[in-house]
């Protein structure tokens, strides 16, 4: 009963003050409220079970921002899990199987992106299913990820001295191929070879959609095969913030999967090229003629994760960056949240100051780790957003980080 | 009758006895006036566990008790459902504990009246699993817990309803007599000095423990046992079901879920009659409350304490017993006339929070006689006001059509009274308290219908200040609310000052660990902040 820690509250109410929520939307209460307050009356009766819970975001900037140590979001998410009715519809259902709607769209990716770019199929997907008729769905790739790495690279990874696991998502693997195949080049670069995993999606849209079960059998998949690398002596790499963030903190604080054996083996790549160059053991080797002026966002589960700054610091390792870190804030996309129609508006006024903030630096392009920011940034500021390693992709000068590193490719 | 002053009976004690009785005697349609030199509930009516006893607590020491509470129980599950939780009990059997007991005990029950079912330990753990895992008997018993201020309340609503008076912060400072006879009372407003007088052909003492002060007014002894009895509250409730030691009655041995809490109690301890206006928690109290509290439900060990605070019995003595644990909890009706030679004067006093309405019924009899009025008592069949509907849910069902948390908790506190409170406009529905989800419309309602004159009535009536801050986030907010209804911005303010003193008392015996940083942060924003 006191998992999520509750009793700690001291009624600061600095989580409700740093709620993006709570300032665009009268029907949320809060995290304070709606958390340890919460609590106390659905503990008493389950009735008190508030629906309007489902209007949070899971940000967990109330988490971030509390100085008790309360765990406001797992206490809102455990009580949907425990009291709510929320069943998922099927719009739900569509966009919270990120990985079945890949499998499904990829061999007719170009109708799919097509309908779904439509005015006609954008209506449709309004009027029948409840998606917003504003939204840009990301494309789907007709060649995904694994298929690349398998034909292309999976013979020659064993050669390189150091091996790593990659978690490479759902996103990767679907819509943006491209961070798969920069993981593997700067990888492979600084002498690791990738081995890839029997995944499955880590679920986190599940657990927003209240797919409760479907969300633990995918978390009791995932831990196993990472339980296997893990013993194997391999660390889980990932490129996805939110992934990461899911895979090591709300299997155990909500679904109640036991990860003990992996959780600090998981571990974003900008962490982990970070903490090889930090203790001198790979070298980068950076290409003279890269420039670029980036503008770099922070998603809210980095901030969760307390990861920015290794991002930040291994970006300002290049000389031709000029970097930007921008106010922290959310982007208002929270996921499959911003696509609901009943959500688009309060998306939306979440994100403006983070737009507003874009434009007024006015970069090339903006950098973030999470694709969910990217697709939201790209589509309400008009700015390219690019996952780091893509960048660190472009501005290695590859072969030679690769002769540094006493890597024989 | 013309004269505003002169009523049929006067009850001095605006506790649940005196709230009762004006209740009864309004609704055999005499003319009531109810004086209570505070407010109401703040003697034991408020001091004690809120425990729904099945009786089976007394089952085996004291039969008549036992029978009274499992009557009394039964009635006020339909009469006051809106004060009452169904929450059933367990009697649980620890290794220290004598098994044996257990057989005797559900006996005495089953002669007494009450349901007693022995259940499997492991059946126990899995119903409630906070109890001790190392038990080795429970029995199921119909215990719950009821809420006695709002259950006092109610009362004194419903005798309002029927043209009842009440006057609450007055004093009875004598009684006026003539010869042997009470004709009234002479009272003073303890808050402008203003004196005055009321009359009537029956005065009842239904002032508790300071019956025995009332009746020495009268020039009349009740020889008083005040026995002291110190309780425990903690953040939240920690067991869903009510757990009593099955063994002879002794201290700390009830854990109440009541509202969002729940309550470890008692200790018993005779205490001299001057200390009962003063009553302190001591370290030793809380050490053993939290000891044995910890054997009914070892997670109370970790689980944050909210206050600690401590009421008085009031018990009639019997004999030489120095705990007072040996005294009967039977109820005590007083015809002064045939004990004393005083006419026109009545005490009721002994019994219990459970047994208020059959305490209520035999004083107003006693009335009644006294008047030869001939009505009979009609409390145990007409529902209090707020629970002529059902439970929470049939209650905000009813009314709203997408009850909010702010909605259902008031229909928690107020049953279908709730219909009266304001919750069309937003700022109606905004909260006052966060912890206990009152709301500005129902802090109104209470200012409106319930007798409120500062913050510690409201927190009496509405649960404003009692939840997890202790006032810390709702004080202001209230005061500014109280300032506005009463047109008095320096009342209100040294009103916020006695009340947080109020909430820090209790604080105090147990502040440590997030309690006290809780009073730390509340501190710091009344000081350091608001610069009060």
């Amino acid at each position: 009963m006191n998992d999520h820690k509750f009793e700690q509250c001291i009624k600061c109410t600095i989580c409700t003050a740093y709620c993006p929520v709570v300032a665009v939307n009268p029907l949320y209460p809060g995290p304070k409220q709606a958390g340890p307050d919460g609590e106390r009356f659905r503990i008493k009766n389950k009735f008190f079970f508030d629906e309007n819970l489902k209007y949070c975001m899971n940000c967990k900037r109330c988490e971030v921002a509390c100085p008790s140590g309360v765990n406001i979001a797992d206490i809102i998410h455990s009580a949907r899990m425990r009291y709510g009715h929320q069943k998922p519809n099927l719009r739900d259902m569509i966009l919270a199987s990120t990985d079945l709607m890949g499998v499904m769209a990829r061999p007719v990716a170009p109708v799919v992106n097509a309908v779904a770019g439509s005015k006609a199929g954008k209506w449709a997907m309004d009027t029948f299913l409840g998606v917003d008729q504003h939204r840009t769905f990301p494309k789907y790739q007709f060649k995904g990820f694994v298929g690349w790495f398998k034909r292309e690279m999976e013979a020659s990874q064993a050669s390189y001295p150091r091996q790593i696991a990659f978690f490479h998502g759902c996103s990767t693997e679907y819509q943006h191929p491209e961070v798969g195949k920069a993981f593997v080049q700067v990888m492979n670069a600084l002498g690791f070879g990738v081995q890839l995993l029997d995944e499955e999606c880590c679920g986190v849209a599940m657990i927003s959609n209240a797919m409760w079960k479907q969300a633990k059998q995918h978390a009791r998949h995932n831990v196993a095969a990472f339980e296997k690398a893990v013993d194997a002596g391999l660390p889980v790499v990932t490129t996805a913030s939110t992934c990461t963030f899911t895979m090591r903190d709300e299997y155990p604080h909500i679904l109640g999967v036991d990860n003990a054996k992996v959780r600090s083996s998981i571990v974003l790549v900008e962490k982990f090229i970070h903490d090889l160059v930090d203790k001198g053991k790979v070298k980068l080797v950076f290409r003279k003629d890269y420039k670029a002026r980036m503008a770099y966002h922070i998603p809210c589960h980095m901030e969760k994760l307390g990861w920015s700054i290794f991002t930040k610091n291994l970006l300002q390792m290049i000389p031709g960056a000029d970097l930007t870190v921008l106010g922290s804030g959310c982007c208002g996309i929270a996921g499959t949240y911003g696509f609901k129609k009943e959500n688009y508006a309060y998306s939306q006024a979440i994100g403006q100051p983070v737009f507003d903030e874009i434009a007024r630096v006015n970069p090339e392009f903006v950098v973030s780790e999470c694709d969910t920011c990217k697709w939201q940034i790209e589509m309400s500021t008009g700015y390219a957003v690019k996952n780091p390693i893509l960048i660190l992709s472009e501005a290695l000068d590859l072969e030679a980080t690769a002769k540094a590193n006493c890597v024989n490719g | 009758m013309t004269n505003k002053n002169e009523f049929d009976v006067i009850i001095v004690g605006g506790g649940i006895t005196g709230a009762g009785t004006a209740r009864d005697c309004a609704m055999r349609g005499l003319k009531v006036l109810l004086i209570e030199r505070h407010d109401i509930a703040t003697g034991a009516t408020g001091r004690n566990h809120g425990l729904l006893h099945s009786g089976a607590r007394y089952a085996v020491t004291d039969r008549e008790s036992a029978t009274e509470c499992i009557e009394e129980n039964k009635i006020l599950r339909k009469i006051a459902r809106h004060c009452v939780d169904d929450t059933s009990g367990f009697f649980i059997t620890l290794p220290e504990d004598d098994l044996a007991y257990q057989a005797k005990f559900v006996e005495s029950c089953l002669a007494a009246g009450i349901q007693a079912d022995i259940i499997d330990p492991k059946e126990a753990i899995r119903l409630e699993p906070s109890v001790n895992p190392t038990l080795i008997g429970a029995v199921r018993v119909p215990d719950g817990s009821v809420d006695p201020f709002r259950l006092c309340a109610a009362n004194m609503l419903d005798a309002k309803l029927h043209g009842a008076k009440v006057l609450v912060y007055t004093e009875v400072e004598s009684f006026i007599m003539e010869g042997d006879t009470v004709l009234g009372v002479r009272t003073v407003d303890q808050r402008t000095g203003e004196k005055a007088e009321y009359r009537a052909a029956v005065t009842v003492n239904a002032a508790g423990i300071w019956g025995h002060h009332i009746a020495s007014l009268a020039g009349v002894n009740i020889g008083m046992f005040p026995a002291k009895g110190a309780l425990l509250i903690f953040a939240h409730r920690v067991n869903s079901i009510v757990i009593n030691r099955c063994r002879k009655p002794a201290n700390a041995d009830i854990l109440v879920p009541g509202d969002t809490v729940c309550v470890i109690g008692t200790t018993s301890t005779r205490v001299p009659y001057e200390e009962c206006d003063h009553m302190h928690v001591t370290p030793e109290e809380v050490d053993l409350l939290l000891t044995e509290g910890a054997k009914l439900a070892p997670v109370l060990e970790n689980t944050r304490i909210l206050r600690a605070y401590a009421g008085v019995r009031p018990l009639v003595s019997a004999d030489n017993d120095p705990s007072g644990r040996n005294i009967s909890r039977g109820i005590v009706c007083l015809d002064h006339e045939v004990r004393d030679g005083v006419k026109g004067f009545v005490s009721i006093t002994g019994g219990k929070l459970m047994t208020y309405r059959l305490m209520a019924e035999q004083a107003a009899d006693a009335v009644c006689k006294k008047l030869h009025v001939n009505q009979v008592c009609k409390t145990a069949v007409t529902p209090l006001p707020g629970s002529a509907t059902g439970s929470v849910e049939e209650v905000s069902r009813k009314l709203w059509s997408v009850p909010v948390t702010v909605q259902k908790a008031a229909a928690g506190r107020s049953g279908d009274w709730a219909e009266k409170i304001a919750m069309d406009h937003p700022m109606d529905r905004s909260l006052v308290c966060e912890c206990e989800e009152v709301s500005v419309g129902e802090a109104e309602m209470a200012i409106r219908d319930l007798d409120v004159h500062n913050l510690t009535d409201l927190r009496r009536r509405t649960r404003v200040g009692m939840g997890t801050c202790q006032a810390e986030l709702c004080a202001c907010r209230a005061a500014g609310l109280l300032a506005k209804a009463h047109g008095c911005a320096d009342r209100a303010r040294a009103d916020l000052k006695d009340f947080m003193n109020e909430r820090w008392k209790g604080m105090y015996p147990v502040a440590w660990g997030e309690t006290l940083r809780e009073g730390e942060f509340t501190q710091w924003i009344y000081k350091a902040v608001l610069g009060l």
